[in-house]
């Protein structure tokens, strides 16, 4: 049985969600964007509305509405600016999703609720310096002693840990040894106020720039042994699947920037007039308009197919990972295109393309590059 | 005070319409279809009415199943039930016979007051509010800004020409609402999680108590006999040169051509 239609409150929340960023957001996002500033105020907007802990069962806070869901209203906020969609996806997918997947009943209890109602943000520190694509070269370590982890060393482009509603950081850190030689990797919750650990807003960024982007220092920060998520050695294994959840969202990030690009160019094409008539009039124009809709269309499909995936609980690692790589690419074309098609207002900040044209460029890097995600697809189908 | 909210779903405003070939209809298909903005507004005074000094608000509409999507939207604002009058016969209905259908609807229900957006922004006839209050023998007042509970009345505020006028009404009345009467939340996703569960019933015309004839296009009062776009807007003339020699040019075209002058 196959069956395109969304379910009714999905229609209702994508209509939502459309309307809030085009009323709320879309009047800031230039300004914010250019003072390089994180809302605070929309970043409130948005928990009032619930959108974060979307997929998160009511008992802890969330409204248990489903991963397709939550992969709707990602994309309607990227149609409209990437730095409020990245704040969602980060705080939800990497910051919320970990705690609710692995966390112990304790935690889940602790955190959960303040993160839900957006209180507070969670984030994910598992990017260093010296281990991007290599995660595994992590070199942040945690060191037991009685009852405590004594966390030492630094993480980079960490998402929602520096502003004044972080929370809570998950750091990946080395705790041992494993009999085969490789590192024994955890999880440790590290609550901001921790003694030992510091945090420094990163600025100058090309894209995001309304959202906010962080490096960590762990200098003898001591947590207490309670504070492993799941169980210690699960880290590695954690992280792979927190990613697999934090492609789709990425995937989301592709595909509304991609339509919100997509629109943009058509709107402008049937106002632009040159030779006396409207330029989506002519072929080159048109056709070019033509693979945008096409692409989009199908990048759709395959998102919301990884999602059905997922929220049935199916494998869906492979389908992931080749969304993240499509959606993210065709959002490159897309806003490539629109860029194109605007001509020199495409270059300029008041008329929107080129903010979506800066915003795709995290998107082929971030949660794995394109090259991994190739990796893991070549994986997949047996290479 | 329990409240009744009257909705219509509407064509999204930004949709571009296009005319259903052989029909005085638009072309549905595929167009994305929202909770009429003025109804908007009218529920949530409803909703901010039933916080301030409790009561029920219940949803009515004369719409085709798609139209649930509106109601669910209006549930997920803080509505508490709605019904929807199901069924063919109430197809191709006017002002008259929507309004028909939906007091008798209503007649059926405890109210105090009766709440909807001042027109549906789709057809604009502007009618449908005033004629369920003359249906239902009872006061009405049209585009309200600014409304009060004042005891068994209601106190509006409507905007006229060059100023305000304030109303007082007995309960139960109808009050149509005006943009600027409030800004409406959005439906929040619990909210729109808990309108899942919320009753939403489907009134066939049996139940209604209305025949056939009296609802739909067969009790409609008027008929639509045509439908057309509007003309597309023609490229604007550019004029160059000194203004003593443009301006008659300028003034016989606006005379000869656009006649405005």
């Amino acid at each position: 049985m196959l069956n395109f239609d969304l379910e009714q409150d999905q229609l209702i929340l994508r209509n939502t969600i459309r309307d809030f960023a085009e009323k709320e957001i879309a009047p800031k996002a230039e300004e914010l964007d250019e003072k390089e500033e994180f809302s605070v105020e929309i970043t409130k907007k948005m928990a009032e509305l619930g959108l974060f802990g979307m997929f998160v069962s009511e008992e802890y806070g969330g409204s248990g509405a489903g991963y397709i869901s939550y992969i709707i209203a990602v994309e309607e906020l990227a149609r409209v600016d990437g730095s409020h969609a990245a704040t969602v996806a980060a705080g939800n997918s990497l910051g919320i999703g970990p705690i609710y997947y692995f966390g112990s009943e304790k935690q889940k209890k602790e955190w959960l609720p303040m993160l839900c109602s957006g209180e507070k943000l969670a984030s994910f520190g598992l990017t260093e310096p010296d281990a991007g694509s290599d995660a595994g070269a992590t070199k942040t370590t945690a060191r037991q002693t009685n009852d405590e982890w004594i966390i030492n060393g630094s993480k980079i482009f960490i998402t929602n840990a520096a502003c004044e509603l972080s929370g809570v950081t998950i750091v990946q850190a080395v705790t041992g040894k494993l009999q085969n030689g490789k590192k024994e990797l955890s999880c440790i919750l590290v609550p901001h106020g921790t003694p030992g650990f510091t945090q420094r807003p990163m600025k100058k960024k090309m894209m995001w720039r309304a959202s906010n982007t962080a490096e960590l220092y762990f200098d003898d920060c001591a947590v207490p042994l309670d504070n492993t998520l799941g169980k210690r050695g699960d880290g590695f294994s954690q992280m792979l699947s927190t990613l697999d959840g934090g492609r789709l969202s990425i995937a989301a990030m592709g595909l509304g920037g991609a339509q919100g690009a997509f629109e943009l160019a058509l709107k402008y094409s049937k106002e632009r007039h040159q030779f006396g008539v409207p330029i989506n009039t002519f072929q080159t124009i048109s056709f070019r308009l033509a693979d945008m809709a096409t692409e989009i269309e199908a990048a759709r499909n395959l998102l919301y197919k990884a999602c059905w995936l997922k929220q049935n609980k199916r494998a869906y690692s492979k389908e992931a990972a080749m969304a993240k790589l499509y959606c993210s690419e065709v959002m490159r074309r897309v806003t490539h295109g629109a860029v194109q098609i605007l001509g020199g207002y495409g270059l300029m900040k008041e008329y929107g393309a080129e903010r979506f044209y800066r915003d795709q460029r995290l998107l082929e890097i971030g949660e794995g590059t394109s090259e991994v995600q190739r990796i893991v697809i070549s994986r997949h189908i047996g290479c | 005070m329990n409240i009744i909210v009257l909705v219509k779903q509407v064509p999204d405003t930004e949709t571009r319409i296009k005319l259903k070939a052989g029909s005085t209809d638009i072309d549905r298909e595929g167009i994305n279809m929202v909770l009429n903005p003025y109804d908007e507004f009218a529920v949530e005074e409803a909703i901010k009415i039933k916080e301030a000094g409790g009561g029920s608000v219940v949803i009515i509409t004369a719409g085709e199943a798609k139209a649930e999507e509106a109601v669910r939207t209006a549930l997920a604002m803080g509505a508490d039930r709605a019904i929807r009058l199901d069924g063919a016969e109430f197809a191709g209905a006017d002002s008259y016979s929507t309004a028909k259908a939906l007091a008798k609807a209503i007649s059926a229900e405890q109210y105090d007051l009766i709440l909807c957006g001042k027109q549906a922004v789709d057809d604009d006839s502007v009618q449908v509010g005033t004629l369920v209050a003359a249906m239902l023998g009872i006061p009405s007042v049209n585009m309200v800004t600014k409304l009060e509970v004042a005891g068994g009345s209601m106190k509006a505020s409507r905007e006229i020409e060059g100023g305000h006028e304030v109303v007082e009404v007995p309960t139960p009345c109808v009050i149509t609402a005006q943009k600027g009467l409030n800004e409406p939340r959005y439906p929040s996703l619990p909210g729109i999680m808990k309108a899942k569960k919320k009753e939403l019933k489907a009134v066939a015309l049996g139940a209604l108590g209305l025949s056939a004839d009296e609802v739909g296009a067969a009790g409609a009062k008027s008929a639509v006999v045509e439908l057309s776009l509007p003309p597309e807007r023609k490229a604007g003339q550019v004029f160059e040169g000194e203004a003593a020699e443009i301006v008659p040019k300028v003034v016989k075209l606006l005379r000869d051509e656009a006649k405005v002058v």
